[in-house]
């Protein structure tokens, strides 16, 4: 009986195509091009896959990774995990929320800067942390971290 | 091509010359948290230095060696086996370590330990060397036993010649001369017990998917580690990469399987990296691929980047998202084993669980099982952060008390106050007061108290902690991270974060606490995944230990602590207060006011109590209270 159950429960479950598995690293691939998700792109994928917009804009939306408007040249990202907020790094947050006047989420309207709040990025040992783009720096204070800030908008990334 | 025992003996011996060249070298930790305190620049000035000096050391990178706040370290190694650990080498230090080496001194006034008892006490290295203590003379290392960060810190993770050298892919020439189901039984009788959080025993899970009829088999690696403050997966994956894929493929040998995936979360770029580069040297080996070691065993292995989301910790929301959907759990059953991955026999372990594997093949399940209680054989990897001395990635046999992980081999706080709690096991764990600080660390005498091992998250809380704001934290980011499928979850850990929000803005009301309890049980019973049925841990653990922190949030309006910003005004002790001016200076609000050399005041009507006072402030004469 518990094996007839068994293979209908199998049954029931609905299995997408193996071939959408790459469903998500087109989508990697593109904000990583893009620095968002432009809705163009999003069309194209869903017809190349064969599968319902729908659904690419549901998975799209589900991951916090993708976003539907540009980022800036520079991100920032303030880890609030549970040792960076013990050890202070909502103040960070604030402190960049305040000088920059924007949310965590939005980008200067210079396009210069995005802001992002993380939850752990694996340093906890030198809470509080910050990321500027892609670089971690450790053992911060308000200070520090807006000085961080200046001096990687100053340097030209790399990439340019 | 590895093909059979002589061919691994050889790379076994080129990878000891690497390992312990006959010159020695210098190695720099470069795992992300080496990485965030600026080993990178470290390493490029010892680099530099060393052709200075013109030593006869390389230098070069290794995983996390644990001592985390100790970053960036630099080992001083020698081909005798003498390791030398300078802790927070800047580049300064970095210059005059060169220096040293370069007069044939070790410089034992910055070195923090040496790892081993030198075997020639005659040259005049381990002369100087004899002043350093030992490694285990330390208190942070006494303790410990490190059976799953063997190579972290000691390898070249780029290297799998070194893994080699240090018995790697042995465990899995033995596995493919036994039978499967032997393996399955070892493992089993080692105790092992999976290191995600929930302790289901690792043997028992792969039976089921090995009895599964099915040609095709998954076995997936979870590397989504999404718990704040645990940060142990990282680490193995970035120090020790083919530890986890030498796990896996013994792991697919028992259960029968012929693929595999590594979920690695997105945030963990370096580990990403390392993974994918340990898999391209495997597979160009024959250690992964087909025809394994000269059997005909194949198995292919690949690396999957997850997106950012938190439920995909869960296995069969993990699932989903390798299958390129939306990260959702599904009731179970059918669990994996049954029907996983695009329907196959599907068995999903965490990083830490995979990394355990190799050395219990090659060791032996009698080995494993001496270490540890009878319920929970080995030892756990804790990472052990935030009001500590020594914090770092820590693996002590289990079954040792919180207490003498918090004293012993953390130190205590680092200002020597009370410790008022520890956070473990993350969103889904609780807060266990100072008064139980006598449990010892298992699977199941946490779970007694509330709390559970979760991955080994172990967040040290002081007395500047407020419990009811930790709460609230927890509950921000289950509801937050909660999928949102089932109403049980998506509902009650929003009107549960919303009654703690009044509570520590100072408008909550007596029965609040009442009505928390009852949403608690609600959510734990109604959700279908572990996310929401563990969310109220937290809140359940601070009220049933901590009651009256929410008491006097909800009677007195004030937190103890000072941290919940609406129940707090901040003032400067004039005793104290030298008048400075740096609080001044610091306030964006410019609510601070006070004649040079004397004592500052603050308005509390343009105070928003940011905190850039107390940060600013020489003498700690800014409070809040």
């Amino acid at each position: 009986m518990v094996e007839a159950l068994r293979s209908e429960a199998r049954l029931f479950r609905d299995l997408p195509a193996e071939h959408e598995a790459t469903l998500i690293p087109s989508l990697q691939q593109l904000q990583k091009e893009y620095g968002y998700l432009p809705p163009d792109e999003l069309q194209r994928v869903a017809a190349e896959l064969g599968i319902p917009h729908s659904r690419v804009h549901g998975v799209a939306s589900f991951y916090s990774q993708f976003t539907d408007t540009p980022r800036g040249k520079h991100t920032v990202q303030v880890c609030l995990g549970t040792a960076c907020h013990v050890g202070g790094g909502k103040g960070i947050r604030d402190a960049l929320t305040q000088v920059l006047g924007i949310r965590p989420g939005e980008t200067t309207p210079d396009g210069a800067i995005t802001l992002e709040e993380v939850h752990c990025l694996g340093c906890c040992s030198l809470a509080p942390v910050i990321v500027v783009d892609g670089v971690a720096y450790g053992r911060n204070d308000r200070k520090k971290a807006l000085h961080t800030l200046l001096e990687c908008c100053d340097q030209e990334s790399p990439g340019s | 091509m590895i093909r059979n025992h002589q061919d691994l003996e050889r790379l076994r011996e080129q990878g000891h010359k690497s390992l312990w060249p006959d010159r020695g070298k210098i190695v720099v930790g470069t795992a992300s948290c080496g990485l965030a305190a600026g080993s990178r620049a470290v390493a490029r000035k010892l680099d530099q230095a060393a052709r200075e000096y013109e030593l006869d050391q390389e230098v070069s990178g290794t995983g996390c060696l644990g001592f985390c706040s100790q970053e960036p370290l630099v080992e001083v190694r020698r081909a005798d086996g003498l390791r030398v650990v300078y802790p927070q080498v800047d580049e300064a230090r970095a210059e005059e370590l060169a220096a040293g080496l370069a007069q044939g001194d070790l410089s034992p006034e910055l070195a923090m330990c040496r790892w081993r008892e030198a075997s020639h006490p005659t040259t005049r290295y381990e002369l100087a060397a004899e002043e350093i203590p030992l490694q285990q003379q330390i208190g942070f290392y006494r303790r410990q036993q490190r059976v799953v960060l063997r190579n972290c810190g000691l390898i070249d993770p780029g290297s799998v010649a070194e893994y080699v050298s240090c018995g790697g892919y042995s465990g899995l020439l033995a596995t493919l001369s036994t039978d499967p189901e032997n393996i399955v039984e070892t493992v089993s009788r080692a105790g092992l017990r999976g290191r995600g959080g929930a302790g289901f025993p690792t043997g028992r899970k792969w039976g089921f998917t090995r009895q599964e009829p099915g040609t095709r088999k998954c076995v997936i690696c979870n590397a989504d580690e999404g718990d704040p403050g645990a940060y142990m997966d990282r680490s193995i994956l970035e120090g020790d990469p083919h530890a986890v894929i030498e796990g896996m493929a013994i792991g697919a040998y028992a259960i029968g399987a012929d693929e595999g995936y590594i979920y690695v979360r997105a945030e963990y770029p370096l580990a990403v990296q390392r993974i994918q580069e340990a898999l391209d040297q495997a597979e160009e080996l024959g250690l992964l691929g087909e025809g394994i070691l000269g059997s005909d065993f194949s198995f292919r292995l690949q690396v999957k980047t997850g997106a950012g989301a938190f439920v995909c910790g869960e296995e069969t929301a993990l699932i989903a998202s390798i299958e390129g959907r939306r990260g959702m759990p599904r009731p179970r059953p059918p669990f994996p084993a049954q029907s996983g991955l695009w329907g196959r026999p599907t068995n999903v372990n965490n990083v830490e669980t995979w990394a355990n594997v190799p050395p219990i093949l090659s060791r032996g399940a009698e080995w494993f099982a001496e270490t540890g209680t009878s319920g929970s054989s080995g030892t756990k990897v804790f990472s052990l952060v935030g009001k500590i001395k020594n914090s770092g990635l820590v693996e002590v046999p289990m079954g040792i008390t919180i207490r003498e992980l918090v004293y012993e081999v953390g130190g205590g706080t680092p200002d020597g106050g009370r410790c008022k709690a520890v956070q473990t096991g993350g969103p889904s764990g609780g807060c266990i007061p100072e008064s139980l600080f006598d449990t010892p660390i298992d699977f199941d005498s946490l779970r007694e108290v509330g709390a559970m091992m979760g991955s080994g998250g172990l967040v040290v809380l002081g007395e500047s902690a407020c419990m009811v704001d930790m709460a609230r934290y927890f509950l921000k980011f289950t509801q937050g991270e909660s999928c949102g499928q089932c109403p049980g979850c998506r509902l009650g850990t929003k009107r549960m974060l919303e009654i703690l929000i009044r509570i520590t803005e100072g408008r909550g009301q007596e029965e609040d606490l009442l009505l928390l309890e009852e949403l608690a049980t609600g959510v734990r019973e109604a959700s279908l995944c572990g996310l929401g049925r563990t969310a109220p841990n937290p809140v359940l653990t601070t009220l049933r230990y901590f009651k009256h922190e929410y008491e006097t949030h909800v009677r007195d309006r004030r937190c103890p602590a000072g941290v919940c910003r609406a129940l707090v005004v901040y003032h400067i002790d004039p005793e104290r207060c030298l008048g400075c001016g740096a609080c001044r200076a610091a306030c964006p609000q410019g609510a601070i006011s006070g004649e040079p050399k004397k004592p500052h005041t603050i308005d509390p009507q343009r105070c928003v109590r940011c905190g850039s006072c107390i940060e600013a402030c020489l003498v700690e004469a800014v409070k809040p209270g």
